[in-house]
C-alpha cells in the first residue's frame, strides 16, 4: 500500500469546501428568473377535499400561479408507486392505493400536499399558500397498525380492504412448528420497534427548470440516487422523457435513506416550471420534513424462540405487524420483508424459522428505509430475544450466543441468505476485551455503593449489505437491477476522472474512491477527481444506500481500472519493446520488471492520446467503463457492548461506555469507517434512548420539530470505542462488506439489554426515557 | 422595506429588506453567502450560527434590521486567504464532519467557545456547550476531539488512547 492507498488514513479531499462554507447544496442553487414555491398541505389526517378556493390567494403580491391535483392529473402526471412487488402468502399481489403528487379527492395524512403556490419570493409564496382556502370533510382516523387491522377500523384505500397491504410469510412453518413441539424451553417476548424520523440536517429541496427553447427539463434535487430519480420520473410519472430530463444531486446534506425516494415535491416543481414558465425552487422547512420525509421502523412483533435441553436453538417464530403509513413509498414493501425476515437467523445456527409479516395502511407519514432498513428491526428482535432467553435460563448471555454461533461457511440459513464468511467469535472476543466484561461485576458493585444501578448489555448483529445481485432481487420482486457503474477517464496529462453511479452525501467517496487509484497506479489522490450526482455526466447508476457504495460501487471502479491498466500496459510494452506480462505500474511509473526501462505514467497517457506509437489496431485514448453486478449480498457482523448507569431516583440513563467491534471486511480508509460507525451508533442510541414519534388520536404529529422530537445532542452520547476485524468478503474484488449502517443496526438492543440488566425488569420499550425506566424499575422494586 | 448596513466579513454591505427578514435570509438571499445554513425553524439546530460583534449568534433568531450597524463574521470570512482558521483545520484533521451541512455552524460555535475558554476547555464543557448544535452524521465524537485539539486542550483518556 502507498501512503494514500488502501488502508491509509487519508484526510478528506471534499472537506475544504465544507469547512469554508463553499459546499453547494440544492438550496444554494440559483438560476436566472427563478421563483419560489410553497405547498398547501392538509391540516387533517383523513378528509375529503370538497373545494379549493384560490381566489384571494391569486390576488396577493408576487403570486405567479397556483396549481392543484386535478390539473396535475389532467396533464397526465402519474401517481407515485412502490417499486418492489411483494405478494401475500396466498399469492395475491400487494394492494397499492393511489398516491397522486397533489391530493385529489382525499387526503390521508397531515402534511400531504394539496396545491402548489409559485411566487416571486419565498415569503410571498408562503403567505399566499396560507390564503388558499381548502374545504375538508373530516373522516375517521387510525394511526397505529394494530388498530388499523381491527374490525370496524377507518378504511384508507378502496384498493386495500381492512387496510391490509399484504400478509406475507417466509420460512418453513411446518418445520418450525415441529421444532417447537420438541422444545425443552420456549422464550416469548413482545417487541415494539419505535417509529423514527430520519432527519438529515439538510432539509429536502428541489429546483425544477423547464427550458421551452430546448424542450428540456433540469431538476436539482436532494437525492441519494439521481439516476433512479430520472428513470422513475420519466418512466412512471410521465414528468419528462428520460433523454430530455437532467437530474442533478449536488452536495447533499445527509440522507440516511430518506433521500432515496422520489417525492411529490420534485415532481410538482418540474411540472410547475413548465406550467408557469419560470424555474421553481422549493425548500422544505424542518416542520415540513417531519410531515413529509419518509419515516422509519414502526413494527409490533411477537417472537418465540425454541431451545433444547442443552440450550441449542431449535426454532424461531416471528409475527410482525408493520405500519407503512398512508401510502406505499418507493421501497416500503421490501423493508419489513426481504430486508428484515431474511436476517432473522442472526449470527446463529437456527434450523427452522418462520416469519409472518402483515403490512398496514394508517393515517401517518409513509414509512420506508431508514439507516439499516429492516435489519435494525431484525437485529432488535433476535438480540433482545437471545438476551431474554439467557436471563430466563440463568446462563451467561455471551456463552449462550457463543454456543449457538455459526462457525462454518458458507452457511445457508432457512430464510434465503447464504452467509459467505465471518468470524463471530473474533468480534465477540474483541468486544468483551475492549469492554472489560471480566471487570464488570466489580464496577456494578462500586456503582451500587454510590446508589446507582449499572447494567451491561450486548448485541451480536449480522446484516446484509452490498445490495445486491440483480437477478436475485429481481426474483424477489424488485423493479430495478442493483448493479453499479463506473467510468475511468485518464486525461492526456495522466490525471484521472472517475465517474460513478454512487452518490456521496457525507460518506467521503471523493477520498475513498481516489484511494483506489493511489493504490493501483501510485498517483496522489489529488490527481484524481470523482464525478457523481449528475445524469448528464454519469451515464447511469443506482446510487447510494444499503451500504453498497464500497462493495458494489467500488467494485465497478476496480473493473474499470483493470481495463485501464491492461491498455496502459499494452501501450508501454509496445513503446519499451517489452513483453506485456513484464510491465508493472507503481509510484506513477510504468516499468519493465527487473530492468531500468520505464516510462512516466503521464508519458503513457499522453501516448494514448497522441496515438503516434500505439500497437497496430489499438484505438487511441485511455478511457474505460464497467458495470458490476454483485454475486451475493455481503455480511458485515460484529459485537456491540453497552454499559449504562441508571439513577434510580430519576430513571435517567447514562451511557458509561459503548464498545463496537465490527467486521466490515477490507477497510479502505479507517478514519472514514470509524466516522461511519460513530454516526450509526448515535442514531441507534438515539432510537434506544431518545427518539419517539407520537401521533395523537386525530393523527396530528405531536413530535414535529426539534422542540418535541429528541434528536441526540453531544451531551447525550459518550465517546465510542471502535475497532475492526477484517474477515474478507469472498464475493467482491476488494473483499469489502460495507460499514454505513452497522452502528444503527447493532446498537439499540445493546442499550436496552444494558438498561434492563441494570433495573432488573425486562419489560421496557424504546425510547427508554427516564419516565419509562423509572416506572419499569418501580414496577419490580 | 428598511435599509440596513451591516459589515460582513470586513466589508460594509447595504441592503433594503422587509422588516421580517431574518439575518440568515439576508446573508443567504441578499448577499449570496450560502455557507450559513438553515436546518430547522425553531432555533434548535445551530446550522446558522455566525458571529455578531464577536459573539456566536443563531442568525435565524435575529432580524436583519437588528443586525444593522453590527459587524458579522460568517464561515466564509473565517479563514485568512488560503490559510484555514485553526478550528477549520482541526475539523478536517480529526474528521469532524461528514455531509458538511451542520459544519459551518459547528465551527462558528467552536470558535466562540474556544475564545471564551481557551485551553482550559474540557470534554464535559464542549459537550454541554454544543447543546445548540445538532449533527446527524458524526455522533459528535470527532467534533469534540477537533474542538479540544483546536483549543490546545487535553483530550479525555478515552479519546487520547486512539
Amino acid at each position: 500500500m502507498g501512503v494514500e492507498g488502501i488502508g491509509a488514513k487519508v484526510l478528506r479531499k471534499e472537506d475544504r469546501r465544507f469547512i469554508t462554507g463553499r459546499g453547494r447544496y440544492v438550496d444554494d442553487m440559483s438560476v436566472p428568473g427563478m421563483k419560489y414555491a410553497a405547498f398547501v398541505r392538509s391540516p387533517h389526517a383523513h378528509a375529503k377535499i370538497t373545494g379549493i378556493d384560490t381566489s384571494s390567494a391569486e390576488g396577493m403580491p408576487g403570486v405567479i400561479g397556483i396549481l392543484n391535483g386535478q390539473q396535475l392529473q389532467g396533464d397526465g402526471i402519474g401517481n407515485l408507486i412502490c417499486g418492489w412487488a411483494v405478494s401475500s402468502k396466498d399469492g395475491t399481489p400487494m394492494k397499492m392505493g393511489a398516491w397522486p403528487a397533489l391530493a385529489v379527492g382525499t387526503v390521508r395524512h397531515v402534511g400531504q400536499a394539496v396545491a402548489i403556490v409559485v411566487a416571486e419570493t419565498q415569503l410571498q409564496a408562503r403567505d399566499a399558500a396560507e390564503a388558499v382556502m381548502v374545504d375538508y370533510e373530516e373522516l375517521p382516523v387510525v394511526t397505529t397498525a394494530v388498530d388499523a387491522l381491527k374490525e370496524g377500523a377507518p378504511q384508507l384505500h378502496p384498493e386495500a380492504p381492512g387496510n391490509l397491504i399484504f400478509d406475507w410469510e417466509l420460512g418453513d412453518k411446518a418445520a418450525t412448528d415441529a421444532a417447537f413441539s420438541k422444545a425443552a424451553h420456549v422464550t416469548k417476548i413482545h417487541i415494539h420497534n419505535n417509529r423514527l424520523v430520519p432527519n438529515p440536517m439538510e432539509p429536502r429541496a428541489a429546483l425544477g427548470h423547464y427550458d421551452p427553447a430546448e424542450d428540456h427539463y433540469t431538476c436539482w434535487t436532494t437525492s441519494q440516487n439521481p439516476h433512479v430519480a430520472r428513470l422513475v420520473m420519466s418512466a412512471f410519472y410521465n414528468v419528462a422523457p428520460e433523454h430530455k430530463l437532467r437530474v442533478i444531486a449536488p452536495d447533499v446534506g445527509g440522507g440516511f435513506g430518506s433521500k432515496i425516494y422520489i417525492y411529490p415535491e420534485e415532481i410538482v416543481c418540474l411540472w410547475a416550471s413548465k406550467r408557469t414558465g419560470v424555474p421553481v425552487k422549493w425548500t422544505s422547512d424542518r416542520s415540513e420534513a417531519f410531515l413529509t420525509d419518509a419515516h422509519g421502523r414502526d413494527h409490533e412483533t411477537d417472537v418465540e424462540l425454541a431451545l433444547d435441553a442443552d440450550n441449542k436453538i431449535l426454532g424461531l417464530r416471528v409475527g410482525t405487524i408493520a405500519n407503512l403509513g398512508a401510502y406505499m413509498s418507493l421501497f416500503s414493501s421490501s423493508v419489513p420483508t426481504y430486508l428484515y425476515a431474511t436476517l432473522l437467523s442472526g449470527q446463529y445456527d437456527i434450523p427452522a424459522i418462520h416469519a409472518n409479516v402483515k403490512t398496514v395502511y394508517t393515517n401517518t407519514v409513509p414509512v420506508d428505509a431508514y439507516r439499516g432498513a429492516g435489519r435494525p428491526e431484525a437485529t432488535y428482535v433476535v438480540e433482545r430475544t437471545m438476551e431474554t432467553a439467557a436471563r430466563e435460563l440463568g446462563i451467561s448471555p455471551a456463552e449462550f450466543r457463543r454456543k449457538n454461533f455459526i462457525r462454518s461457511f458458507p452457511h445457508q440459513t432457512p430464510v434465503i441468505m447464504a452467509y459467505d464468511a465471518g468470524d463471530f467469535d473474533a468480534t465477540l472476543n474483541a468486544g468483551m476485551e475492549a469492554a472489560d466484561v471480566a471487570g464488570f461485576e466489580a464496577r456494578r458493585e462500586e456503582a451500587k455503593s454510590r446508589g446507582k444501578l449499572r447494567g451491561l448489555g450486548m448485541s451480536c448483529y449480522i446484516e446484509a449489505c452490498g445490495i445486491a445481485p440483480s437477478k436475485a432481487v429481481g426474483s424477489l420482486g424488485a423493479g430495478v437491477g442493483l448493479w453499479e457503474s463506473a467510468e475511468v477517464r485518464v486525461n492526456p496529462v495522466g490525471t484521472i476522472e472517475i465517474l460513478t453511479g454512487s452518490h456521496s452525501h457525507g460518506q467521503g467517496h471523493e477520498t475513498t474512491f481516489a484511494q483506489l487509484v493511489a493504490e493501483r497506479f501510485g498517483l496522489p489522490v489529488d490527481n484524481v477527481q470523482i464525478v457523481h450526482g449528475d445524469t448528464d455526466k454519469v451515464q447511469f447508476g443506482m446510487g447510494t444506500y444499503g451500504s453498497r457504495s464500497g462493495a458494489v460501487g467500488m467494485s465497478a471502479i476496480v473493473k474499470a481500472l483493470d481495463k485501464v491498466e491492461a491498455k496502459a500496459k499494452k501501450i508501454a510494452a509496445h513503446v519499451l519493446e517489452a513483453d506485456e506480462g513484464d510491465i508493472v505500474i507503481e509510484n506513477g511509473e510504468v516499468k519493465v520488471a527487473g530492468t531500468d526501462k520505464k516510462l512516466g505514467w503521464h508519458e503513457v497517457c499522453l501516448g494514448a492520446y497522441t496515438a503516434h506509437n500505439l500497437p497496430d489496431g489499438m484505438e487511441p485514448g485511455l478511457k474505460e467503463g464497467a458495470f458490476y453486478d454483485p454475486t451475493n449480498f455481503t455480511f458485515p457482523a460484529g459485537c456491540y457492548i453497552c454499559e449504562v448507569e441508571v439513577d434510580p431516583e430519576t430513571g435517567t440513563t447514562e451511557i458509561i461506555q459503548f464498545v463496537a467491534a465490527d467486521d466490515f471486511g477490507r477497510v479502505i480508509n479507517p478514519m472514514i469507517v470509524e466516522g461511519q460507525v460513530h454516526g450509526g451508533l448515535a442514531q441507534g442510541i438515539g432510537q434506544a434512548l431518545l427518539e419517539g414519534t407520537h401521533y395523537d388520536d386525530a393523527g396530528q404529529l405531536l413530535t414535529a420539530s426539534y422542540m418535541d422530537y429528541a434528536m441526540p445532542r453531544a451531551w447525550d452520547l459518550p465517546n465510542f470505542k471502535v475497532s475492526t476485524n477484517e474477515t474478507l468478503c469472498p464475493g467482491n474484488p476488494l473483499g469489502m462488506k460495507g460499514c454505513g449502517e452497522a452502528g444503527a443496526i447493532g446498537s439499540p438492543p445493546a442499550v436496552i439489554n444494558a438498561i434492563t440488566d441494570a433495573i432488573g425488569n425486562n419489560d421496557l420499550t424504546m425510547p427508554a426515557t427516564p419516565e419509562k425506566v423509572w416506572k419499569a424499575l418501580n414496577a419490580v422494586a | 422595506m428598511t435599509d440596513v448596513t451591516i459589515t460582513v466579513n470586513g466589508r460594509e454591505m447595504k441592503g433594503s429588506v422587509e422588516d421580517r427578514t431574518l439575518l440568515v435570509q439576508f446573508l443567504r438571499g441578499n448577499l449570496g453567502l450560502t455557507g450559513t445554513h438553515v436546518g430547522c425553524d425553531t432555533s434548535q439546530c445551530g446550522a446558522c450560527v455566525v458571529h455578531v460583534d464577536g459573539k456566536a449568534v443563531k442568525s435565524c433568531t435575529m432580524l436583519a434590521v437588528q443586525a444593522s450597524g453590527s459587524s458579522v463574521t460568517t464561515i466564509e470570512g473565517l479563514a485568512s486567504g488560503a490559510d484555514l482558521h485553526p478550528v477549520q483545520a482541526a475539523f478536517r484533521e480529526h474528521h469532524g464532519l461528514q455531509c458538511g451541512y451542520c459544519t459551518p455552524g459547528m465551527i462558528m460555535t467552536a470558535v466562540d467557545m474556544i475564545q471564551r475558554h481557551g485551553s482550559s476547555l474540557d470534554e464535559e464543557t464542549v459537550r454541554e456547550e454544543l447543546d445548540g448544535n445538532i449533527c446527524r452524521c458524526t455522533g459528535y465524537h470527532n467534533i469534540v476531539k477537533a474542538i479540544l485539539s483546536a483549543a490546545g486542550a487535553s483530550q479525555p483518556q478515552s479519546i487520547a488512547a486512539e
